[in-house]
């Protein structure tokens, strides 16, 4: 209790050094820069971003390897599964950020998948036309709402994340995960608090399996591992804050217009 | 008149030859990248895939442009034998670094879609790497420098939005500040890489 009190005050120390009101595209674009978060506690998040990767070597690597040879349909089926039950974050959020041509479009999605694709295995939705799907969090939405990232910070077992998205992710613990509700929240008789962290580390597997090469590429080919990983981290981070496909909303050619040949 | 003459032959013949030579940058990355395939799906050895993928990148990646995009505003800092010393321990780096991603793939497939035109100097190339039964379909966008129309050059790769060369910028800022913003500590880390 007093570890998670401690955790949950650091963050918000952290998260509140970088909390501006307003916000516009260009805004939105500079906060969630990468250079511009700061790695206020870097030693701790190297001894923490340590701690992972032995983890990962022991534990996550090698499940990850077997799971990574299973047939195709499997491991897409599990993958449209999880999916399929991240809607139910992402629907909220959808409507806190006030898309709610969007909220009811993965209503919709939801409910054809859970029902006609077989409790989400099979991705219907995609097969019929619906657009591509987009997850949100609350770390999204806090940050379209003006706040800043604040400090770079490395959870144990979880790996990166910001200030603001780790406050953020206290959301789906009180209330704003209906899977995180009807299985660990509230006794409903259909579902047990197993199914709930079953989930969750199976889309740890599923993720590290998909990424398997390319994450022992980089580390094989990184100077410091930390750093790269930290910078793809926020690369991502921003590029799903905006919303973007195109690399020219997140790039700033004035980045290398004085390096001329 | 005669002069005249000569000058609008003049101008149409330059503009002619540049035309001729002028290298489309989509086309430039689709014969890169089918290069660097053809020699992947070939039944050669692992360390001779790497030695000729390593001329394919002379040939076609702007690796001193990278290096020093890469130093960021501490390039400014160096004085000439120091740039010279860098030059020289970026490319060796990013040969090795590069080559050694890339030969661990057999005949990857890429189609190249698009092109966006964002200034004189600059277009972006955007590609498919096809999906397998290991991985996903992958999108990957190319940086080409095209101030020299004949002879277009890569300047970054960014994977899925990703950008490699702002990750590798980034890799270098974080060595740099873990060592006082010493060069010669970079330098011994490239050398490192690089001699394991």
């Amino acid at each position: 209790m007093i570890k998670k009190f401690t955790i949950i005050l650091i963050t918000t120390l952290a998260l509140t050094l970088n909390v501006h009101a307003g916000s516009d595209g260009e805004l939105l674009l500079k906060k969630n820069k990468p250079s511009e978060v700061k790695d206020c506690f870097e030693s701790v998040n190297r001894a923490t971003f340590a701690f992972n990767q032995a983890l990962d070597g022991i534990i996550i690597k090698p499940v990850s390897s077997v799971y990574k040879k299973l047939p195709s349909p499997i491991k897409s089926g599990v993958s449209n599964s999880l999916d399929n039950l991240s809607n139910l974050v992402t629907i909220p959020n959808n409507l806190l950020q006030g898309n709610f041509a969007l909220a009811g479009l993965n209503s919709g999605r939801f409910l054809v998948n859970t029902t006609i694709g077989i409790l989400g295995l099979v991705d219907v939705a995609q097969h019929i036309g619906m657009s591509e799907y987009k997850k949100e969090d609350y770390g999204q939405t806090l940050a379209k709402a003006g706040v800043g990232p604040g400090c770079y910070i490395v959870l144990p077992v979880l790996g990166p994340s910001t200030a603001r998205d780790t406050v953020a992710s206290a959301a789906n613990f009180l209330g704003g995960d209906a899977w995180y509700n009807v299985t660990v929240r509230n006794d409903t008789h259909y579902f047990r608090d197993i199914d709930y962290y079953s989930s969750k580390i199976t889309g740890g597997v599923d993720f590290r399996a998909k990424n398997y090469d390319s994450i022992e590429n980089l580390k094989d080919n990184s100077i410091d591992f930390y750093a790269s990983v930290k910078s793809l981290y926020l690369q991502d981070r921003q590029q799903k804050i905006l919303n973007v496909k195109r690399i020219v909303d997140t790039q700033n050619d004035s980045d290398w217009e004085e390096i001329e040949n | 008149m005669v002069k005249k003459l000569f000058i609008i032959i003049f101008i149409f013949s330059t503009s002619f030859t540049t035309k001729i030579f002028a290298i489309e940058p989509d086309i430039f990355v689709q014969s890169t990248v089918n290069r660097a395939s053809k020699l992947l799906s070939e039944n050669i050895s692992k360390e001779e895939k790497i030695e000729q993928l390593k001329l394919i990148a002379k040939d076609t990646v702007d690796i001193k442009g990278i290096g020093f995009y890469t130093l960021g505003s501490f390039r400014k800092n160096l004085n000439d034998n120091e740039k010279y010393e860098y030059s020289i321990l970026f490319e060796q780096y990013f040969l090795k670094s590069f080559s050694s991603r890339l030969a661990e793939y057999t005949n990857p497939k890429i189609d190249v879609f698009a092109k966006e035109v964002l200034s004189k100097n600059y277009t972006i190339v955007n590609s498919t790497l096809e999906a397998t039964k290991e991985r996903p379909e992958i999108k990957i966008d190319w940086r080409i420098y095209t101030k020299d129309p004949e002879k277009p050059l890569i300047r970054d790769l960014i994977i899925e939005g990703l950008s490699l060369a702002r990750t590798q910028k980034e890799e270098f800022a974080s060595v740099l500040s873990s060592n006082n913003n010493d060069i010669k500590a970079l330098f011994k880390v490239l050398k490192e890489f690089t001699n394991k």
